[in-house]
């Protein structure tokens, strides 16, 4: 992307992660230190009342942070936050989108605020997320 | 129950090594392949990155959080925030961090019951004293324990 391509309203290309194994959730527990078992312990996961083990809400947050730094940059990132909807489910395939919600300068760079969206194929929204970009080193060209 | 007087009590300073063969885990778990995580000498972290500050707290920085003392049988993760004054930390950077309990305030829930909402925050700082990032995590203790529905 160039910054020329980022006004108020533009929406950035989807894209679909997944569809989620646990093995995926596992790999993000350990590269994150979250290591709750309701996300790969079976047994605990139905002991609790869940029918089996779900996604680490921060697996998808991260996902999604992947989503805009990979078109972004990852040194343009300032700003990400989620806010945590629905669980994600094994099998699950999940869809990032972003749309430019705002663009202005502050600390001497020029910026965009995007709104982004994490929703599982064919349910509902899993994480509602919001991401402040620099986009002076994406140049105005290819 | 939450105690609501821990509001800016802050927790022990520590610091956290940003290392690149840790980056390039994460990033690989998180979907990522963009060389400006894995292929980088100076590689950055990935926005959600400094969560795994959990790897460096002392043991003493539990205390912080028992003190607040949530009802983990009834616990949500509400929101998460990651700020960056410049470019996100680099491999290589050593980070000064401290936690703090910003804030507690309650809402009637949806479908009855309070719930109570804990917002902690974690500044990182560099050698200088310099805030480089800042990590806002929103805890909910809801009113009863949560169900594959959510809260």
């Amino acid at each position: 992307m160039t910054a020329r391509d980022l006004s108020v309203g533009t929406r950035l290309p989807d894209r679909t992660f997944g569809p989620l194994t646990r093995t995926d959730f596992v790999r993000y527990q350990g590269a994150s230190g979250d290591f709750n078992p309701i996300h790969h312990d079976e047994e605990f996961a139905r002991a609790a009342g869940f029918d089996s083990v779900f996604s680490v809400g921060m697996l998808q947050a991260g996902l999604l942070a992947t989503y805009c730094t990979d078109l972004l940059g990852p040194a343009n990132v300032r700003r990400f936050k989620v806010q945590f909807r629905e669980q994600v489910w094994p099998g699950d395939r999940l869809v990032a989108t972003g749309t430019v919600t705002q663009v202005y300068e502050a600390d001497e760079e020029p910026r965009v605020d995007l709104e982004l969206t994490m929703t599982r194929d064919g349910g509902g929204i899993a994480i509602a997320g919001e991401a402040t970009f620099a986009t002076d080193e994406l140049g105005d060209d290819e | 129950m939450v105690n609501k007087g821990m509001v800016g009590r802050q927790g022990p300073r520590f610091e956290m090594m940003v290392e690149r063969g840790k980056i390039r885990e994460f990033a690989r778990a998180t979907g990522s392949s963009s060389p400006g995580y894995l292929d980088a000498p100076d590689a950055v972290v990935p926005p959600t990155f400094l969560t795994t500050v959990v790897f460096w707290q002392p043991p003493e920085a539990a205390d912080l959080y028992r003190a607040v003392d949530i009802d983990l049988r009834r616990l949500l993760h509400g929101e998460q925030e990651f700020l960056f004054t410049g470019a996100p930390p680099s491999a290589g950077t050593v980070l000064h961090a401290q936690t703090v309990v910003e804030e507690i305030y309650e809402k009637e829930g949806r479908r009855g019951g309070v719930m109570t909402f804990v917002v902690m925050r974690t500044d990182f700082t560099d050698d200088n004293g310099t805030i480089v990032a800042q990590s806002r995590s929103t805890a909910i203790e809801t009113g009863r324990p949560p169900t594959a529905e959510g809260a």
